[in-house]
This record gives structure tokens, C-alpha cells and sequence, in this order.
């Protein structure tokens, strides 16, 4: 058969409307649901939080993160993928000496760890790094 | 819930000055069951965490948190306290099971 070129075309957008839209949709929602669940319907902005974690993890049972927020009260990590969503939040004290907790995660798969900071006015900053699992670590 | 022999284990300075902040490293044997694991039978193994960790220098927080099952087993928690005088680092983690392991650190600050 002769494969014309308005053929490839035809072939090519149906494609691109299967794959383009169901996808992105539902992924971007699912965080940004989870997301609106803590800042009561807010879109947090841009600001001074870090999250750092490996590119790479070999192993998704216990993944080193770390996060940053001079001026947070709290902070929030979200393993967005995971069965359970939520990993912990940390509240800063009168006596914590920075806002900063590094701890380890567990990771299912593939997927961008978000940070939440609630700052010291009620407004809300995220932040995400995108983390390569090759073994998951939540069972199941 | 089993009880579980956490063994706390912390690591602090043992002096500073005044207004120093200084570096703290915590860690608890946990295995954070997260509710989610089938055992050899093909039977979910409830959920058995620790879901709550406080620190406090002389009686005012340095840090709570809150914890999920999605923390890693054998939860390894650093941050930074600020010290203005000398006293007692008391840390707390709350089992699921209403066990709380306990564990104080001094720090001379001179």
C-alpha cells in the first residue's frame, strides 16, 4: 500500500490527541488536587524553598530529601505517586536554629517530590525535584 | 501492635556559645510498616508507624512533625536547633501502638 502523505498526517494527529490528552490532564490535576488540599484552595507561588534529592535512586525504600525555607512556618513533603501521597510536615519552633530537616523517603516510583511551605504570612510556596526510581518501596 | 525496641540514638554537641545554632541528627529502628505490604500469606500487614516527632530544648519546641507512611523505615531526621544557654534536648517519637521512645542529650553553653 501506498502511504500518502495526508494519510501520515491523518494518522499522526489522531495520535497525538490520544496520547496528548487524557495524560497530562490527569497528572497535572492529581498534584495540583493533592496541592489545594493544604492551602485550602490556594495556588502556592514561587519563593525561597529548596527541595533537594538524587537525580537517580537506586532504591525507592529510603530516599534522601532535604528542604529549605527561611521564613516558613511549616513544610510540607508530597510524594505525589505513592499510595500514600502525604510524607511528613515540620513545624519550625521558637527554638529551631534554621528551617531545614533532611530526612529519607520512601518512593514507589518515578515521579517529582513536591514541597509545600506554609510561609509566616499564610501564604503558600512550592517547590519539586524530579526523582528516577528504579526500585519502588512502598510494597503492595 | 508488637512493641518495638526503637533504641533512639541522637547526636548532639556537647557545648556551644550562646545563640549558636548547632546540627542535630536523630535516628529510631522502626520499620514504619506502611499498610500497604502483603505478608507471605497474601494478607495486608496493617499500618504501624511512627506518626509523630517533637524535640524541645529546655521545655520550648525546636521542631514537631507530623509523619505518614510514606516516610522510610528507621526514620533518620536532622535539622538545626538554636541554643541561647545550657540545658537538656528532650526528643520524643509517637508509635502508633501509644508507645513514645524518649531521649535527652546536654549541651554545656559557655
Amino acid at each position: 500500500m501506498k502511504i500518502s502523505r495526508r494519510r501520515i498526517l491523518a494518522v499522526g494527529s489522531a495520535g497525538l490527541v490520544v496520547t496528548l490528552l487524557p495524560l497530562p490532564a490527569s497528572a497535572a490535576t492529581e498534584a495540583d488536587e493533592l496541592i489545594a488540599r493544604f492551602t485550602d484552595g490556594a495556588t502556592p507561588g514561587e519563593g525561597p524553598l529548596t527541595i533537594t534529592a538524587p537525580q537517580i535512586a537506586e532504591n525507592g525504600n529510603a530516599v534522601g530529601v532535604e528542604v529549605e525555607c527561611p521564613g516558613a512556618k511549616s513544610i510540607r513533603i508530597l510524594a505525589p505517586a505513592n499510595p500514600n501521597p502525604e510524607v511528613c510536615t515540620v513545624h519550625f519552633g521558637p527554638l529551631a536554629g534554621s528551617h531545614r530537616l533532611s530526612t529519607r523517603i520512601r518512593m514507589a516510583e518515578t515521579m517529582d517530590v513536591i514541597a509545600l511551605a506554609e510561609m509566616e504570612d499564610g501564604s503558600f510556596v512550592q517547590a519539586s525535584a524530579r526523582v528516577r526510581v528504579t526500585i519502588g518501596g512502598c510494597g503492595g | 501492635m508488637d512493641t518495638i525496641d526503637a533504641r533512639p540514638r541522637v547526636r548532639v554537641p556537647r557545648t556551644a556559645s550562646p545563640g549558636e545554632v548547632v546540627q542535630i541528627r536523630t535516628l529510631a529502628n522502626h520499620p514504619m510498616e506502611n499498610g500497604e505490604r502483603l505478608d507471605a500469606d497474601g494478607n495486608r500487614v496493617p499500618r504501624h508507624i511512627i506518626h509523630r516527632f517533637v524535640c524541645t530544648f529546655n521545655d520550648e519546641t525546636v521542631i514537631e512533625m507530623d509523619i505518614e507512611p510514606s516516610l522510610a523505615a528507621n526514620p533518620f531526621i536532622e535539622f538545626e536547633a538554636e541554643v541561647p544557654e545550657s540545658g537538656t534536648f528532650h526528643f520524643a517519637w509517637h508509635d502508633d501502638n501509644g508507645d513514645v521512645y524518649e531521649a535527652t542529650a546536654d549541651i554545656e553553653v559557655a
